[in-house]
């Protein structure tokens, strides 16, 4: 099953370009590449220009990587928090079981039923493009911890039956031993492919309200680049570079997302002995 | 007895989806910061319109009103409820005076539902086809090379991909139209097709995203569940390829394949908001833009409640065509 580690480390390669351009890069910006009118307008790409210059006379190649940071901060933000709650969720209602299971699921599977679109949409209008990217991450947490639960949850339950867990308990382990040696290297890679998928979603999402304007307008994010190339119609000026630079990023960036969390799942399915999934 | 019990613990909850949706939408103008009577009337007048000052007093009563502010916050939260599940009253839109609300949704609802019950449905079908047939023979090579193009292609966003064929073609091959026009008389011929070649682009965005996905998932399932010792068993008693897919590989691979598509409805529905939106696709998604462009208030409100509802909706008819596919629920 070569392959499937190959996948792990293609993926990692693509991170690691989207590490230095949106981690790194920005501290060495000459410029604060938001600024309007710095440099000459629609200029093709150059040594000067790596990516040539937008219709508003912003450097493209500086605009990425800083748009890139913001949308990597987000997604980690978002990721972070929205798997920790989600794995304790899932873990409490899979090991409490009963009304807090209940609860749990309950509220899991409403909030993934819910499209969160409409709601993202009714508070930036209402904030009127001044929506703090905060405040976005914080309405995606919310939306995205009942996967990671879900998962988690039926993790719990089948662990709370297998074998391993029982020769623990017989063998005098407490529960909360039980939990830290036995059970959470076993959900840990499961929790770093979710992770990295929730990085994923958040970003799309994010984007995604950012492409129509309803994001927060005074940042740039992949989103937010799109959106003002769009209304500054690079389209119909065939300006390939501005439009196509924040497209390109959000594909490679994504496909090299889909590629580590699939990798992870692959190889920890290899480790436990059985190269499926 | 299973079987009833399944159907009431599905619409149970089917309104709580509902009732919880609703409540954090009557939550989120209250948490804002600035109060949003006060910010609506001042971008309306900010749009040059000008107003005496008894026309304020009725716009700031009518604003109040649409977002539900008049009274205590028990009464507010009842009465948006009961606007919700009971009279599915939005008012008249503000944008488009005096026109009622619930007559623009009703006009935009077709093209959503139509829209994206098709793309939906021709990305489940022919996805999870082929995932079945790259499962089984795994072994091809172009099950693999159908694999890499999935991975390629399912974790792009539906805006990108929308984005990719407004490119590719409207604006670099002039295949399709810049913007979407419908024409012809409701239902005659010329309606018809007009309005299929305006969503081949948007309904295809939906699509291609979709079909990665299910090519993925079925393959993973369809190739775990081709050795399994039954399949084995009717390969030795001498069952022909094509009955082992279906009756064997197939109907155990469905099931998944069924709840998943019930969860992807609202991830599916929010991508179908953005295409609507790049396209001008006259769909629920551009109403709620244009809502949002001109602060049409109650045209918001409403497109959102509908759009809540006609996801919990949909959800719930799949989780109920669930027994369809299994028989262990059918039978008590």
């Amino acid at each position: 099953m070569g392959a499937l580690n190959r996948r792990l480390k293609i993926g990692l390669a693509i991170l690691a370009v989207f590490i230095i351009l949106g981690g790194i890069l920005p501290f060495f910006s000459p410029e604060d590449p938001r600024d309007w009118i710095r440099h000459p307008r629609n200029l093709p790409p150059s040594a000067e220009h790596l990516l040539g210059t937008t219709n508003l006379g912003q450097d493209t190649f500086w605009l990425l990587s800083y748009a890139t940071q913001n949308s990597l901060f987000i997604g980690l933000f978002v990721a972070f928090f929205a798997t920790l709650i989600g794995v304790f969720a899932g873990l409490a209602a899979g090991f409490i079981g009963g009304i807090t299971d209940r609860v749990i699921t309950l509220l899991a599977d409403v909030f993934i039923v819910v499209p969160s679109l409409p709601i993202l949409i009714l508070m930036s209008s209402l904030l009127q493009g001044r929506a703090s990217l905060l405040l976005i991450s914080i309405v995606l947490i919310l939306f995205n911890w009942p996967w990671p639960a879900r998962q988690m949850r039926s993790i719990a339950l089948s662990m709370r039956e297998r074998q391993f867990v029982n020769t623990a308990r017989f063998s005098g382990s407490g529960t909360f031993t039980i939990l830290a040696e036995e059970i959470v290297p076993h959900i840990f890679s499961w929790a770093m492919a979710n992770f990295v998928n929730t990085v994923l979603v958040a970003i799309a999402t994010e984007s995604g309200l950012a492409v129509i304007g309803l994001s927060s307008l005074e940042e740039a994010t992949l989103g937010t680049t799109i959106y003002w190339a769009l209304q500054h119609q690079a389209l119909l000026g065939r300006r390939w570079w501005w439009i196509g630079s924040p497209v390109v990023a959000i594909i490679l960036l994504f496909i090299g997302l889909f590629l580590i969390s699939t990798g992870i799942s692959s190889l920890s399915a290899e480790r436990r002995g059985h190269g499926d999934a | 007895m299973q079987f009833a019990k399944f159907v009431v613990t599905r619409i149970i909850a089917y309104v709580l989806v509902i009732w919880i949706g609703i409540t954090v939408v009557f939550f989120v103008p209250r948490f804002m910061p600035s109060d949003p009577v006060e910010s609506m009337l001042g971008r309306i007048m900010s749009q040059g319109a000008y107003m005496e000052a008894e026309q304020v007093e009725a716009m700031r009563a009518t604003l109040t009103q649409a977002f539900g502010l008049e009274g205590s916050l028990a009464d507010q939260y009842f009465g948006f409820l009961h606007r919700t599940f009971v009279t599915r009253e939005f008012g008249p839109s503000l944008s488009m005076f005096p026109t009622p609300v619930n007559e623009l949704i009703g006009r935009a609802l077709p093209w959503t539902l139509g829209l994206l019950l098709a793309s939906t449905i021709i990305a489940w079908v022919v996805g999870n086809a082929i995932g079945l047939l790259a499962g089984y023979k795994s072994r091809w090579i172009s099950s693999r090379t159908l694999e890499i193009i999935a991975i390629l292609v399912y974790p792009i966003p539906y805006y990108i991909t929308a984005l990719i064929l407004i490119i590719l073609f409207i604006h670099i091959n002039p295949i399709f139209p810049l913007f979407f026009s419908v024409r012809g008389e409701a239902w005659s011929w010329e309606f018809i097709s007009s309005a299929v070649y305006n969503s081949v682009l948007p309904a295809l965005s939906i699509v291609i995203v979709g079909f990665g996905w299910w090519v993925l998932s079925m393959k993973a399932l369809a190739s775990s569940i081709s050795e399994e010792d039954f399949v084995y068993f009717a390969k030795l008693k001498g069952a022909g390829e094509g009955r082992i897919m279906t009756a064997y590989v197939l109907r155990n691979a469905i099931l998944p394949q069924v709840t998943v598509l019930a969860l992807q409805i609202g991830a599916i529905f929010n991508g179908a908001l953005i295409a609507e939106i790049l396209f001008s696709y006259p769909g629920l998604g551009t109403m709620t833009y244009n809502a949002v462009l001109q602060a049409d208030y109650n045209l918001l409100m409403g497109t959102i409640t509908i759009s809540i509802i006609a996801v919990a909706t949909s959800t719930l008819i799949i989780d109920l065509l669930y027994p369809v596919f299994d028989p262990r629920i059918r039978q008590r």
